[in-house]
């Protein structure tokens, strides 16, 4: 299976926004930020087309979430994920002593994970946190 | 308004608009208690004994939040704080703590939105992205307000976007007619100095992606990831009239950094707006430091201004509290009985990533959904106790849930604007039964804190 070696940006939408307002357990609030906005050429590298399950690796974790074409390019080697629980498998614990964790700019792999699930918000917490 | 229930809003942006018709959907109005592994229902004399006990039980308990209630809410929980001897923290500690520490170390010239919406005539929008973040504040404060003395830069967006729009349309008609599909030239960024030619006032993006805010701006400025304090360092020294022996910096043309410097010293009032692409990303508070280092060379030549993008309604509100109480802005710790402020050993992700909590106060946030793995995992390991109106991921692992009532919503408030203004929020629709504001819910944690301290003093 492919895999490509990218810059992982964490961020917020607009959706992210106003799906937060909505809930956190409801539809919206998980059809916007268990993404990944990829470039449209690296999504030909990868062979995967919209809403297909990606996985992304980092040194911190891993984590399954849906593959969105990105309107933002070209951005190629760069993607984006929304601020959220998912985003949060991901990013570096590290504050550099300032108290603050590096969400932006990270080192990652992405590859297609066609058999995976993308969790829900209460899955998620089951498996990472044994909560709920 | 319709029987204390909201069917339609005006003026708001699309994320108020959603907080406004969306408030009363995934909430649970009664009190819940963890037993045996399952959160259930419980009086709110019951939950509130119950947070008291954890509370007055831990030896180094966290209080974070703050930043989506009201100032009058954070008072009582700074109270609160000193009294269990806890660690007390609020948002800014992952948004824009390090500009803080930048702004303590170098000093920061800004101003109220006011001023900027009648006299800006150069806007610089730096890591941060406006349109999704901030939806309402490039038409209300910057680039497409009408000023007494700038006029808005509406009609020049309209002119340029149709006259794109015009040109594709060109290109596809070509196409079908050649019944051949044209190659065309990948889109080229227009150099500044036709980008920024005109006299009306200007708006400059610089970012890491193209965002939307971006695509309003009259110049987007592409900075390669974690490099935002090269092409600030590049800017100072072009500014001071210094040579840079390289072609490129971050991934931009020395002649287009150029041409932007000449921009910004020709301005009358510029304006810089950071956001936390600069807190965040590598560098953290240096990238902060240049870029209130550059305002402050611009200044030497016209009059510049710089001010933060802070992210929750009232996160403003929480820094001033917390520092007109205790004196530091966030990240406080009263464990040695006074306030102590040292951020990077006394913020909220440090403790918890070095499992030094013994539980947990969480008052309208979700640290759960924004906050690393390893000190989510912290968090949840230990007792913990949410008040929140919403029912969110942190809620559902919570020990303790108090549900309370939305502040400018459902009950009144101050609030701080992202410039340091004071709005006073009104009450809209009665809260359902049984919810009460997230002051008096402080105050009667704090009332059985202080009775449970009494009888242990009593019992000794």
């Amino acid at each position: 299976m492919p895999k490509l070696k990218v810059s992982l940006l964490t961020g917020r939408t607009i959706s992210q926004g106003q799906g937060k307002e909505y809930g956190k357990l409801s539809e919206e609030y998980w059809r916007s930020v268990a993404v990944c906005e990829i470039d449209p050429e690296d999504m030909k590298r990868l062979e995967i087309k919209e809403g297909n399950n990606v996985k992304l690796t980092t040194g911190f974790g891993s984590a399954v979430v849906r593959a969105v074409k990105s309107s933002r390019g070209p951005h190629p080697g760069v993607v984006f994920i929304p601020y959220g629980p998912w985003a949060n498998l991901l990013v570096n614990p590290r504050t550099h002593g300032t108290g603050m964790p590096s969400l932006k700019g990270l080192s990652a792999e992405i590859e297609p994970a066609p058999g995976e699930q993308v969790l829900s918000l209460e899955d998620l917490m089951k498996k990472h946190y044994k909560r709920e | 308004m319709k029987n204390n229930v909201i069917t339609s809003v005006k003026n708001a942006c699309a994320v108020g608009e959603a907080k406004f018709l969306n408030y009363s959907n995934h909430r649970r109005p009664k009190p819940l208690i963890r037993k045996n592994g399952e959160l259930v229902e419980a009086s709110l004399d019951k939950a509130i004994q119950k947070s008291a006990e954890i509370l007055a039980g831990a030896s180094y308990p966290i209080l974070y939040g703050w930043s989506c209630t009201s100032c009058e809410a954070i008072r009582v929980g700074l109270e609160l704080a000193e009294e269990i001897g806890g660690i007390i923290d609020n948002t800014s500690t992952i948004c824009h703590g390090p500009s803080v520490l930048s702004i303590q170390d170098v000093g920061m010239a800004s101003c109220t939105l006011g001023q900027l919406r009648h006299r800006a005539d150069l806007i610089i929008y730096w890591g941060s992205n406006p349109w999704s973040a901030h939806p309402r504040h490039i038409d209300r404060y910057t680039a497409f307000s009408k000023g007494r003395f700038q006029p808005s830069a509406w009609r020049g967006y309209l002119s340029r976007l149709s006259a794109t729009l015009t040109k594709k349309r060109l290109l596809r008609a070509t196409s079908l007619i050649l019944r051949r599909k044209i190659s065309v030239p990948p889109e080229v960024d227009r150099s500044p100095s036709y980008a920024l030619a005109r006299k009306e006032r200007k708006m400059i993006v610089v970012d890491v992606r193209r965002t939307r805010s971006a695509e309003l701006a009259d110049y987007f400025l592409r900075v390669e990831p974690n490099k935002d304090y090269e092409l600030l360092q590049a800017l100072r020294m072009l500014i001071r009239d210094e040579e840079l022996d390289v072609d490129e910096v971050a991934g931009v043309p020395i002649s287009v950094l150029e041409e932007i410097a000449d921009v910004m010293v020709g301005c009358e009032l510029g304006v810089l707006f950071f956001g936390v692409g600069l807190t965040m990303s590598q560098g953290k508070l240096r990238n902060v430091d240049a870029a209130l280092s550059l305002v402050r060379d611009i200044n030497q030549r016209t009059k510049f201004l710089i001010m933060p993008m802070r992210g929750h309604f009232n996160v403003t509100g929480a820094d001033t509290v917390f520092t007109w109480q205790t004196g530091f802005p966030y990240a406080v710790d009263f464990s040695h009985g006074y306030p102590r402020y040292n951020p990077g050993e006394t913020s909220v992700i440090d403790i918890l990533c070095r499992g030094e909590a013994d539980a947990g106060l969480i008052v309208a946030s979700d640290p759960v959904a924004h906050f690393p793995r390893e000190a989510v995992q912290n968090l949840v390991n230990n007792p913990l106790i949410v008040i929140d109106p919403h029912v969110s991921a942190t809620s559902l692992t919570a020990d303790v849930v108090i549900p309370s009532a939305f502040v400018g919503i459902e009950t009144e408030g101050t609030a701080y604007r992202m410039d340091h203004v004071p709005l006073p929020l009104k009450k809209v629709v009665e809260p359902p039964e049984g919810c009460l504001p997230d002051t008096v819910i402080l105050q009667r944690i704090l009332h059985e804190v202080r009775k449970l301290k009494k009888r242990e003093g009593e019992g000794n």
